[in-house]
């Protein structure tokens, strides 16, 4: 087999492994449970006949494994059980707001992405000029505030004081696709200045790194100009850390969106998880922490697979 | 000291942040013109001579729960990256040392940790085991030592190599006195500066649970929470609210301004 | 174009002064270097690490590396003003009509292109040529540069090909917009010495060829000795003294010249015959070892007795360093076994007795990594004092201060002091001092001079003998430089991929005939008479018919 062929089924395969421990991981949480979850969900004031009805309810009477391989098999075909809350499907409550997490994450991810890359790639071109010198300070300064720091000053002056943007983004089944970038656009954009700042930063080390090469100094020996070094001979080999920094930083901004959707009210999948988290709802949050685990699992692998894909050392074996 | 005088402005902006709230964070009792949960006056008063920065949603003074949340915020923070550190720190020691098995197990049962997301590990965790003190300073510590697990590990390997590490080996030295002696003093600076930006993870992380009401638990004074808990003024265009958000925000910058400009050093000769 | 002549300079520098950015200020690097270079001649240049040499071959080419700036003098290359012409104009002369090879060529090839790519960048971004000219070219000059299969390794990618190969190749691409000069900066340091022989001859011959001017910047005499038609010694920046190759070598004028020349001569008082009967201190009995499956030394033995130097030599790869860590146990051998005066040691460090432990010390090859930066020389020598011996407080220091004695440094300026604030020749008698310290039999010295200026390794050198002498030590010395095991060795064991491929007494070894192996590695190492690499040539060659 061509090794990168191997070398990218062995990353999947650990993926995949990744992920089987890690749904034991959340499962056997509630197992671990100081006391027991019905009494945890019915009060102090339940009969044990409520109890024992609830546990049988829940199937907590059977042995965990025989639990756990339900539940994965559930999982696996998209049915994750009821809401202890409110009895309801956890798959109708989840998949809506998955698809608006999504779109948000997707909206922060397109604009954040160019920009942050170029931004980067000038600060390293321009190593140490004045230029370079604001953007780390800025970058510094904005990786140090809070989500939601960045989210309310952004309601406080777009929002309340220019009333350009609303500051609450609910969002309904029948708004045209523009209406819903606009009522998203406050948390894209806290999104992005967030995650803008991580991308840029790790991109310019990245490309600072690669200039160091000897290869490069070779080229400015053969007296090639500085377009012709950056294009033919940096962006070749930056392909790789590019493609890593922007797929750990995806992975980053799914988990970022939890604060945010929280401060603007963002009907999504991170809201749900912080509602269900208060109310002790267990099954929905075992299934939110699933989906976000599984995602960011995902783009990691991702990350991993393109830059090895992208190191021309690998491409074209010996 | 000579460093000190060539550190650049924000460095010095840096320290002298610190240094502020350290003071705030020592002396709360002494700054405070009234009690932490004292309720002084109607809510929502606004700032005046006698509550500086008015009063929040439950008429305490704004002030007075500010330089309190200082100590409550900051040294629970602190209390948790020391932790983290303890257990992180100690075992990646150890599996760089020792190598074999016991780096793999460590570094695979760390892998799969890494692998869900910390934000959303420590809220099933809290949901689990309740958003008691106590539980909030073990689950963040033990999520932030699977980093500095990392990073210690991976400093470590680095001097695990050296020549004179084998030569301790040989000479049939322990374990302990290997780490103690010839491991530990030569990744002190990476580990300072860890130490830096890893308080500030915990720090944010810890804000940010206390904003979705699961961390620091009311009445104690948390800027967090007293975003949360303020918030509704900020739909009338008050900055209030922004207040201990800000002050979260220039901790922060200030200990990453003072880290970047030790990592600056401890590696800026080469570039 | 000018019309240039033989005798007209190529390229002139006069009072080249170059400042290096360390923290906030600038220091000066190169202090008012003159340099003349003729068309069609081989400049040259030798010094040791910090002399500058590598910063002034650049400068030739009008660049200096980031941090780095030309803070006075002039560069005259044929007619142009290097320091002050413009950007295009530099950049116009790289890689066309000056030429650059650097030391790795591993890194220095872009991992994401082919060779023959990057090979026919030059001549075509420079207008030189067109791309099948340059491509036919480039199959030429890998011919005669002995590349294997001309025709198509231009079409393999960097890491699809050998060291050796691969420093050629970046040769090549030097010569690619047949340029006037070309700045050699170490091509061959990083090669092994059979390899070396190979890349110094077809560096040779093209640039005889093609007629090139060049500047070849080295440490290494031996090899100026073949490639440089003038040598200039460099010392901290400043030129030390110059003069054509023939007349440096037979008759150097400065004292700093002759202490890199006086080197060679030293030699061990040779020592009387033990009898073979008498039990060694070391015995390595038939010993196979493998890191993991993949398998690195079959079935090697050898003897070393007491008060004798072994030396095992062997190029990179042959398992010398090796059979050191099975020694010391780092790796157990997987078959085969370590005796110690005759007792069989446990294979692992881990299971052998303080005492075994202390028999067998060890001399590493950096000594910047084999002391820890953050203990003091006392500390450091103090340890295994007082983990060995037992000795504390007061009789600690005493032992300590006399083994500094022992190592001719003086005790109280050195003993508070950090590794860093030593020299390398410092640094390297404190790990001497240590492994004294376990008053051990037995010492294994892994390549303890080659990393050393060439008078501070005789130094070395002499102080290790001192010490085998007071003490009745037996070596074993991993090294490549055969002048060391000249001076040193009382034994030579050869060693090629994981096997000993001879074993004998100095004398012996070194007297005709030999293993095939042997003779390539001997015959391999420079030496120098500036026509030893012709007659060694013209030796393969008849040998070869």
């Amino acid at each position: 087999m061509h090794p990168l062929a191997r070398m990218v089924l062995q990353r999947l395969g650990l993926g995949l492994v990744t992920l089987f421990v890690v749904s034991i991981i959340i499962f056997s949480a509630v197992e671990l449970l100081p006391g027991d979850i019905t009494q945890q969900i019915l009060g102090q004031a339940a009969t044990p006949e409520t109890v024992a009805a609830f546990r049988k309810e829940l199937g907590l009477d059977r042995p965990p494994v025989e639990r756990y391989f339900d539940w994965l098999g559930g999982v696996m075909t998209g049915d994750f059980g009821k809401s202890l809350a409110n009895q309801r499907e956890i798959s109708d409550l989840i998949s809506g707001r998955f698809g608006n997490t999504l779109f948000l994450a997707g909206y922060a991810a397109v604009i954040a992405i160019p920009l942050s890359v170029m931004l980067g790639l000038l600060a390293a071109l321009y190593r140490n000029s004045f230029f370079d010198r604001f953007i780390n300070m800025a970058t510094l300064s904005s990786i140090s505030f809070p989500e939601f720091f960045v989210a309310y000053i952004l309601i406080v002056f777009l929002a309340v004081r220019a009333q350009m943007f609303p500051a609450i983004s609910s969002l309904n089944d029948d708004m045209t696709l523009l209406d819903m970038f606009y009522r998203a656009f406050l948390p894209a954009l806290t999104l992005t200045l967030v995650v803008t700042a991580h991308m840029m930063r790790m991109t310019r080390a990245a490309i600072i790194n690669l200039l160091a090469s000897p290869y490069i100094e070779m080229a400015r020996l053969k007296g090639m100009s500085q377009a012709r070094v950056i294009v033919k001979h940096a962006l070749p080999n930056a392909l790789a850390p590019i493609i890593n920094v922007i797929a750990l930083n995806l992975a980053y901004l799914v988990t970022g969106v939890v604060l945010v959707e929280v401060v603007f009210v963002y009907p999504g999948l991170g809201q749900l998880l912080v509602d269900s988290v208060a109310n002790r709802d267990i099954t929905v949050v075992q299934a939110s922490c699933l989906i976000f685990a599984g995602v960011y699992i995902l783009l990691n692998l991702l990350a991993d697979i393109l830059s090895i894909a992208t190191n021309p050392r690998l491409m074209h074996r010996k | 000291m000579k460093l000190l005088k060539t550190a650049p402005v924000s460095a010095w902006f840096g320290m002298i942040v610190i240094l502020v709230y350290v003071v705030l964070m020592l002396f709360a009792p002494i700054l405070a013109p009234y009690g932490e949960t004292e309720i002084v006056a109607y809510e929502f008063e606004p700032w005046s001579e006698t509550y500086l920065l008015g009063t929040d949603n439950l008429g305490r003074d704004m002030l007075s729960r500010l330089i309190y949340a200082a100590r409550n915020t900051m040294g629970v923070a602190l209390i948790t990256t020391i932790l983290a550190f303890a257990v992180g720190g100690f075992m990646g020691l150890l599996a760089a040392t020792l190598g074999g098995w016991v780096d793999q197990i460590f570094s695979r049962a760390i892998d799969v940790l890494m692998a869900i997301p910390s934000l959303i590990f420590a809220l099933l965790l809290l949901t689990i085991f309740g958003t008691s003190l106590g539980n909030l300073i073990v689950v963040i510590a033990l999520l932030d030592a699977t980093r500095v697990y990392r990073l210690t590990r991976a400093v470590a390997m680095n001097i695990v190599v050296m020549d004179y590490v084998e030569a301790a080996r040989l000479r049939g030295e322990g374990l302990m006195w290997q780490i103690r002696k010839e491991i530990l003093p030569n990744i002190m600076a990476p580990l300072v500066a860890e130490f830096g930006l890893r308080f500030c993870f915990v720090f944010l992380m810890i804000s940010a649970l206390s904003f979705l009401g699961l961390g620091i638990q009311p009445p104690t004074a948390d800027w967090g929470s007293m975003v949360r808990d303020n918030a509704s003024l900020i739909t009338f265009g008050d900055i209030t609210p922004l207040l201990p958000a800000g002050a979260i925000a220039l901790l922060t910058v200030a200990v990453n301004f003072v880290v970047d400009w030790m990592l600056h050093q401890s590696s800026g000769l080469k570039e | 174009m000018t019309n240039s002549t033989e005798t007209q300079n190529l390229l002139t520098i006069r009072g080249l002064r170059i400042e290096g950015k360390s923290g906030d200020h600038w220091n000066e690097i190169v202090h008012g270097v003159d340099l003349d270079l003729k068309r069609g001649e081989v400049l040259g240049l030798i010094g040791e690490s910090g002399a500058g040499k590598s910063t002034i071959g650049l400068a030739a080419m009008g660049f200096t590396r980031d941090g780095c700036r030309i803070s006075s003098g002039t560069i005259d290359f044929d007619g142009i003003d290097l320091v002050n012409a413009t950007q295009k104009v530099r950049r116009g002369l790289r890689g066309h009509r000056i030429a650059y090879v650097a030391q790795s060529a591993a890194a220095s090839f872009n991992p994401a292109h082919k060779l023959i790519d990057q090979y026919c960048e030059s001549p075509i971004v420079h207008g030189v040529m067109s791309r099948d000219q340059a491509e036919k070219d480039a199959v030429d000059l890998y011919r005669r540069l002995h590349l294997p299969n001309p025709e198509d390794i231009g079409f393999r990618y960097p890491h699809q090909v050998s060291g050796g190969q691969l420093q050629r190749a970046m040769t090549a691409m030097a010569m690619a917009s047949k340029p006037d000069l070309i700045i050699f900066d170490e091509p061959t340091t990083a090669l092994d010495v059979t390899t070396q022989i190979e890349v110094l001859s077809a560096i040779r011959d093209v640039v005889r060829e093609f007629h090139t001017a060049a500047i070849y910047i080295t440490h290494d005499l031996a090899v100026v000795a073949q490639m440089a038609d003038r040598v200039k010694v460099l010392l901290k920046g400043e030129e030390v003294e110059e003069s054509d190759t023939r007349s440096m070598l037979n008759d150097p004028k400065e004292d700093y010249t002759k202490s890199l020349w006086a080197v060679r001569s030293f030699h061990a008082e040779p020592k009387a015959d033990v009898s073979q009967a008498c039990t060694p201190v070391v015995s390595i009995k038939n010993v196979t070892a493998a890191y993991g499956k993949v398998p690195v030394l079959h079935d090697v033995s050898f003897n070393i007795h007491k008060g004798r130097t072994v030396a095992v030599v062997g190029e990179s790869g042959s398992g010398k360093s090796t059979t050191a860590r099975v020694i010391t146990g780092l790796l157990p051998a997987s078959k085969g076994e370590i005796c110690f005066n005759g007792k069989v040691m446990p294979g692992s460090y881990k299971q052998r007795s303080k005492d075994q432990l202390r028999q067998a010390q060890m001399i590493y090859q950096m000594a910047d990594t084999a002391l820890n930066p953050k203990q003091t020389i006392g500390e450091i020598i103090g340890r295994p004092v007082q983990f060995y011996l037992g000795l504390r407080g007061k009789d600690r220091l005493e032992r300590v201060r006399a083994l500094l004695d022992e190592i001719e440094l003086e005790p109280d300026l050195y003993i508070n002091r950090l590794p860093s604030e030593l020299s390398g020749g410092q640094k390297q008698r404190i790990g001497i001092a240590r492994a004294l310290a376990a008053e051990p039999e037995f010492i294994i010295c892994d390549e303890v001079t080659s990393a050393l200026d060439q008078l501070v390794a005789e130094g070395i050198l002499k102080l290790l003998s001192k010490v085998q002498k007071d003490f009745g030590l037996a070596y074993m010395f991993i090294t490549h430089d055969l002048a060391t095991v000249r001076a040193i060795a009382d034994e030579v064991v050869v060693m090629q991929q994981g096997k000993v491929v001879e074993a004998g007494p100095k004398d012996i070894m070194f007297t005709p005939p030999h293993h095939a192996y042997t003779d390539l590695l001997l015959s391999s190492i420079p030496e120098m008479d500036p026509d030893w690499l012709d007659k060694l040539l013209k030796q393969r060659e008849e040998a070869g018919q």
